[in-house]
């Protein structure tokens, strides 16, 4: 399945490592990778192209050629430069006199009216007092869900029905939050398509009348190609001021985020991660380029694991892997914990290296089967749990009959946590030797 | 042999076509748009393919899926010794209807006491709305039709579900917001056999993520509880798709697929500038075939897929 870009040009440079010296043919080989890594991530083609344009431009300019480890150094320009065009992250511009006007636009069910809500949420968190619009007079039950959610986290919502054209429903709450003293007035507008001529006007419309000091672009991270006309179009016509991602907890590898920031320059402000109303994050370009690339996305795995295992095991627990010592019990602990969190594959995508490692490992990790891992590690003695190589004919008919498997079972389990000790060996060889490749990683490990 | 109970007749597939044609209007202005274009050549040469991948990925093929069909292509041409670009129109056009796969009867269609149709999707593809076509169509046809409100997570979905059951004018049977979603299926089934005597239930169930381990467990439970109270139900299951999604669309399908059996596609928001190419890689690597398209915001905005059509459209 999914390689990675790592291991694939690892792949391209080996098999030119007899020649010595790199000639520029070769780096176009591994240029391909690089473009079809980034199009298998929906980064828009045209912007590809670019991309990978300039990425060739700092490889031959010797970095990769003279380099002992070119598919490093090619990951390496291919990270710095994502970075460099995810762009640093940036804040919402609450300057100048209140009320502050925030306008959310966007596609149908990119979902705007949630994020609305989470960014309310978020601003009242830093003592802004906000105050929800319900300008989405079109898709039945709009102003009915804004109105459940500013309920739910006790935010008020101004809404004048579905009978009020948007504008004025909008310049209404502006004056309200004037009179009532709220500092942030957030405008949940309907969604719409960027080639809907009288839907775009409409935003003309609000915008004039309010004045918005920020307009950001709800987008979903699983856009494909179009989200280059999606943002352009948007951004033309309005002058979006940021963006927010949504639905980044899925697996999309967010390549649209490069494609809009591309073409628009605009910044990403946040990302949408979950359903639930307090999950509005902070982008960070460099999880975000780790992503694309499909490397994987270790801090967002360990905030992951502090929110739903203790700290100090988590921390313990990566730190053993990113070392090579892992063992069965740690095994088992981590697949007790990580069951909370959801299937083992899901989790294992977010370990670099490791994305769709799993689905090779054994296909479909499902529930009975990690059940049956449980146990068959239940049955071994703590001794046989740290040394699985001591295994023998023996002691595995002992587990299997311990466990209720077959021997077979055990041969399996062994052979695949062989695997996966190797390869965390390997990557915690690479990931000690470069710095950079996990940026803020090495602070963990200390 | 069974009687189709709902069979289009050539008006209405006229309308079809017009309405497929005209919600790729965009597209074709857009990505797609140089399809026809690029074999008006007088030639085929190196630059034809490169024009012909690069179209296709724009489109949201895909890359494994352009590199297929490309290759198919590429080799039919030389084989059978093609040298006019409009032949290799054809080729390419023959390829990707094979992709797509035959159009064959739909259970949703097959005439029964009661069938259960099952829909499923990731947040904001527009489950919703596209029952509400579905709902419109087949009450159109002569079905009647209940709709059981089994999104019990979003914020109004049940409100938004019974707004659409007005407009439509078809009952909806729901418990409000946080009910058990398998509950809700049970009682609407219950309702569909005893007091409502409806031929046709369609179950909206809540938005999810599909790398949601839990929320795709409480899907395979719904849908147990619905074959659990009718034989072989739910006879169909699709899966709702925004037109505008890339490459996790094969994800999305692939993980449905695997949960809850999905037996078609609904290929929404076709009336952007989104081409949804990713139904190509959907029916070549999952053989999922896309059963409707979302084409408007118009009630009757929906179509039965006619890969013929669909296919055409895009070189149009």
């Amino acid at each position: 399945m999914f390689e990675t870009l790592t291991d694939k040009l690892q792949r391209v440079f080996d098999g030119l490592a007899s020649r010595g010296r790199l000639s520029e043919a070769d780096v176009d080989v591994a240029m391909r990778e690089v473009r079809l890594a980034l199009l298998e991530a929906d980064v828009n083609y045209k912007v590809v192209k670019d991309f990978v344009a300039r990425v060739k431009e700092r490889a031959i300019g010797a970095e990769v050629m003279k380099s002992l480890t070119p598919a490093q150094q090619v990951v390496k320009i291919v990270n710095e430069e994502l970075i460099e065009v995810l762009g640093e992250p940036a804040k919402l511009d609450l300057s100048g006199p209140t009320p502050h006007v925030i306008m959310m636009v966007g596609l149908q069910g990119s979902g705007k009216t949630t994020t609305s809500a989470k960014l309310a949420l978020t601003l009242r968190k830093s003592n802004q007092r906000p105050l929800l619009v319900a300008a989405d007079t079109y898709r039945p039950a709009a102003i009915h869900q804004l109105e459940v959610l500013g309920k739910s986290l006790d935010i008020p919502v101004h809404s004048e029905g579905d009978k009020v054209p948007p504008p004025v429903i909008c310049a209404n709450a502006v004056k309200r939050a004037r009179e009532s003293a709220y500092t942030v007035v957030i405008l949940d507008t309907a969604g719409r398509l960027q080639v809907n001529e009288e839907m775009m006007a409409e935003l003309d419309e609000i915008k004039a009348r309010t004045k918005p000091q920020e307009i950001l672009l709800v987008a979903d991270s699983m856009t494909g190609q179009q989200a280059v006309n999606v943002a352009q179009t948007f951004n033309d016509r309005l002058g979006v001021t940021g963006l927010i991602l949504t639905k980044v907890d899925g697996d999309a590898r967010g390549g649209a985020a490069i494609s809009m920031r591309e073409v628009t320059g605009v910044p990403i402000k946040y990302l949408g991660v979950g359903e639930k109303t307090d999950a509005l994050e902070v982008f960070h370009p460099d999880r975000m380029a780790s992503r694309i690339l499909g490397m994987g996305d270790m801090l967002s795995l360990i905030e992951r694991a502090q929110s739903t295992m203790d700290q100090e095991k988590s921390m313990s627990a990566a730190k053993r892997m990113m070392k090579g010592e892992f063992d069965l019990d740690d095994f088992m602990q981590q697949m007790q914990q990580v069951r909370k969190m959801g299937p083992l594959s899901q989790i294992m995508d977010m370990i670099p290296g490791f994305r769709g490692v799993t689905k090779d490992l054994s296909p479909d990790v499902t529930d009975t089967q990690m059940r049956r891992i449980e146990a068959i590690i239940s049955s071994m003695t703590l001794d046989e749990r740290r040394h699985p190589e001591n295994m023998n004919a023996s002691r595995k008919r002992r587990v299997a009959r311990g466990s209720g498997t077959e021997v077979q079972d055990i041969n399996e389990l062994l052979s695949q946590f062989k695997q996966i000790k190797r390869m965390m060996k390997q990557m915690s060889d690479t990931g000690g030797k470069r710095r950079g490749k996990f940026p803020g990683f090495p602070g963990l490990m200390g | 042999m069974a009687l189709r109970l709902f069979r289009r007749s050539t008006e209405e597939q006229q309308a079809d076509e017009q309405r497929i044609h005209d919600s790729l209007e965009k597209t074709r202005g857009g990505m797609f748009g140089r399809l026809g274009n690029i074999f008006q050549a007088n030639e085929i040469t190196e630059q034809t393919w490169d024009e012909l991948e690069e179209t296709l990925i724009m489109g949201d093929v895909g890359i494994e899926t352009t590199e297929v069909l490309v290759a198919r292509v590429q080799q039919r041409v030389s084989k059978e010794g093609i040298k006019r670009p409009a032949d290799a129109q054809a080729v390419l056009k023959q390829e990707m209807l094979a992709m797509l796969g035959g159009s064959d009867a739909m259970e949703i269609d097959e005439p029964r006491l009661l069938t259960v149709v099952l829909v499923v999707g990731v947040n904001g593809s527009g489950k919703t709305t596209s029952i509400a076509k579905l709902a419109k169509l087949y009450k159109d046809h002569g079905r009647k039709v209940v709709l059981a409100a089994a999104d019990t997570f979003r914020a109004a979905a049940v409100h938004q579900l019974q707004i659409w059951g007005e407009r439509v004018g078809v009952d909806v049977i729901a418990q409000g917001q946080g009910a058990d979603p398998g509950a809700v299926v049970f009682d609407a089934i219950r309702a569909c056999q005893e007091t409502r005597k409806a031929d046709l239930l369609i179950i909206d169930t809540a938005g999810r993520l599909h790398t949601k381990f839990n929320l795709m467990k409480e899907l395979e439970k719904v849908r147990n509880v619905a074959s659990r109270q009718v034989h072989k139900a739910p006879h169909e299951t699709f899966l709702i798709l925004d037109a505008s999604t890339g490459q996790n669309a094969l994800s999305q399908a692939r993980h449905f697929k695997e949960a809850v059996k999905v037996t078609g596609v609904i290929l929404t928001k076709l009336d952007g500038t989104a081409k949804g190419g990713i139904v190509f890689a959907i029916a070549q690597e999952l053989g999922v075939p896309v059963r409707f398209v979302g084409t408007g915001e118009r009630m009757t905005d929906i179509a039965p897929f006619d890969p013929k059509i669909f296919v055409d459209s895009l070189f149009a």
